[in-house]
């Protein structure tokens, strides 16, 4: 495996961080659902606020956690204690269960696609429903990507999956919703590059723990729903 | 799934998922893809295949449509499929996608149907986008397509993978027929034209509450299935 630190983009990468892969991410709104449902997301200014919000809180924080299992997917010495270890974490920062079962339900549908697109033996060591973020890194790591790659890939993702919901949702112009994501692309640069750096800590329980509250509160309020297009 | 013993430290390992990829003949269940336009009688149909094969093999059921307390009371209430035995899979506006390009959510509720009850028929009913819905052959081992004869008696003849490659074609509410001007005999030679000879089943869910031709069908696929698993 590459040195995470120093990995350079491959084309395996670009696969991961392509809408299209079969991983179940079209049918989950990040919450945007919900916020539609009452109001809170209506246009796109509200969503540009949306967006700039959940990219702070679990952006940032799913992209420490992904370049974490990044660097810790290079690691030889892992062992199973390690990857438990950063499952918990990443647990006891989801106080949402409803949070916490989407983010497995994700990372059980990746794995699904990593273990035979690119098998390899740390898979065998995160159990049958990791968490997404944790899944996201070790993909990375093992297409050639390095943790900046990680959490590039995930701080991406944690705008880009809910902009297409609201599009659906709310029959957005398209190309205002990608000039949106264009003009947050600084932002998520940044974010990025926040989670990398935060990553490099040698215990799990070390990594920050950005929240945002409202966040939780619309994935619990969406998992009560009785009619619901989007899983979260 | 395969798993492997527990390792010193207390973790057990597990093997990623199989995707699908097992071979299907290594699996108990037959799984059936439903599609069809909203309206069809796909739920009508599914409820006729539980009162039918229900009490013998065990069926269980994922929905891909908006699927509310009223649709589970409906089968419920039918006396055919306890909610347990069905699944609701939610495809974020895009139906077709969960059933055909990204099937993941719908391969893990199956998935965990098949662990729960050990079912011999799975059935994976979808809306799907129009005419053009198919589902992956990773989901599904075979797939029937279902048409109401008030859609208009063109339907067939306008094609589409759903109409053309779906292993049974349903024309549904026959008894309609002659209310909406449709002439079946127009319908069944206009959907063998494009079908090769992939077989058309008309149907009349209130005068034949338990499909009959569908059922027929759906009867062969599961023997061939239990054949290919014994051999």
């Amino acid at each position: 495996m590459t040195d995470p630190d120093h990995a350079t983009t491959t084309a395996a990468l670009l696969l991961l961080a392509d809408s299209r892969l079969p991983a179940g991410g079209h049918a989950h709104s990040g919450g945007v659902e919900q916020a539609v449902t009452t109001g809170r997301v209506h246009d796109v200014t509200s969503l540009d606020a949306f967006l700039r919000g959940r990219l702070s809180a679990a952006g940032a924080q799913a992209a420490a956690v992904a370049a974490y299992a990044c660097r810790l997917a290079g690691h030889d010495s892992a062992d199973g204690g390690d990857w438990r270890r950063l499952d918990d974490e990443v647990s006891a920062r989801l106080p949402s269960p409803a949070q916490r079962e989407v983010s497995r339900a994700q990372g059980r549908a990746l794995l699904r696609v990593v273990g035979r697109c690119w098998p390899a033996p740390v898979l065998s060591w995160l159990g049958e429903r990791p968490h997404h973020a944790v899944v996201q890194g070790v993909a990375v790591a093992l297409t050639g990507g390095g943790t900046h790659d990680a959490a590039l890939l995930v701080a991406s993702a944690s705008v880009t999956g809910p902009a297409s919901a609201a599009l659906r949702l709310l029959g957005l112009d398209p190309v205002d919703v990608t000039r949106l994501v264009a003009n947050l692309a600084p932002d998520i640069d940044h974010c990025a590059a926040y989670g990398a750096e935060a990553s490099a800590v040698d215990d799990a329980a070390l990594l920050p723990a950005p929240a945002l509250p409202m966040l939780d509160v619309l994935a619990e309020n969406h998992a009560r729903s009785e009619v619901k297009l989007f899983a979260s | 799934m395969h798993r492997e013993d527990p390792q010193p430290d207390g973790i057990t390992r597990f093997a990623a998922p199989a995707g699908g990829e097992a071979a299907s003949t290594h699996r108990r269940s037959l799984r059936v893809g439903i599609g069809g336009p909203v309206g069809s009688g796909k739920t009508a149909l599914v409820a006729a295949l539980c009162r039918v094969f229900g009490p013998d093999m065990g069926v269980v059921v994922v929905t891909n449509d908006i699927y509310t307390t009223e649709d589970a009371d409906f089968l419920r209430s039918a006396g055919v499929l306890s909610t347990d035995r069905i699944s609701a899979v939610q495809t974020g506006c895009c139906p077709h996608t969960a059933v055909r390009d990204d099937i993941a959510a719908n391969l893990d509720a199956v998935e965990a149907l098949e662990q729960a009850h050990d079912p011999e028929l799975v059935l994976v009913e979808s809306g799907g986008d129009n005419l053009t819905m198919t589902f992956s052959r990773g989901l599904i081992d075979v797939q029937m397509f279902v048409l109401d004869v008030s859609g208009g008696d063109k339907v067939p003849r306008k094609g589409g993978p759903g109409v053309t490659a779906s292993d049974l074609l349903v024309v549904n509410k026959t008894d309609l027929a002659p209310h909406v001007g449709a002439d079946l005999a127009v319908m069944a030679r206009d959907a063998a034209a494009v079908r090769a000879d992939r077989p058309v089943v008309f149907t009349d869910l209130r005068g034949d509450p338990r499909a009959g031709p569908v059922t027929d069908w759906l009867r062969l696929q599961l023997a061939a299935r239990r054949g290919a698993r014994t051999t």
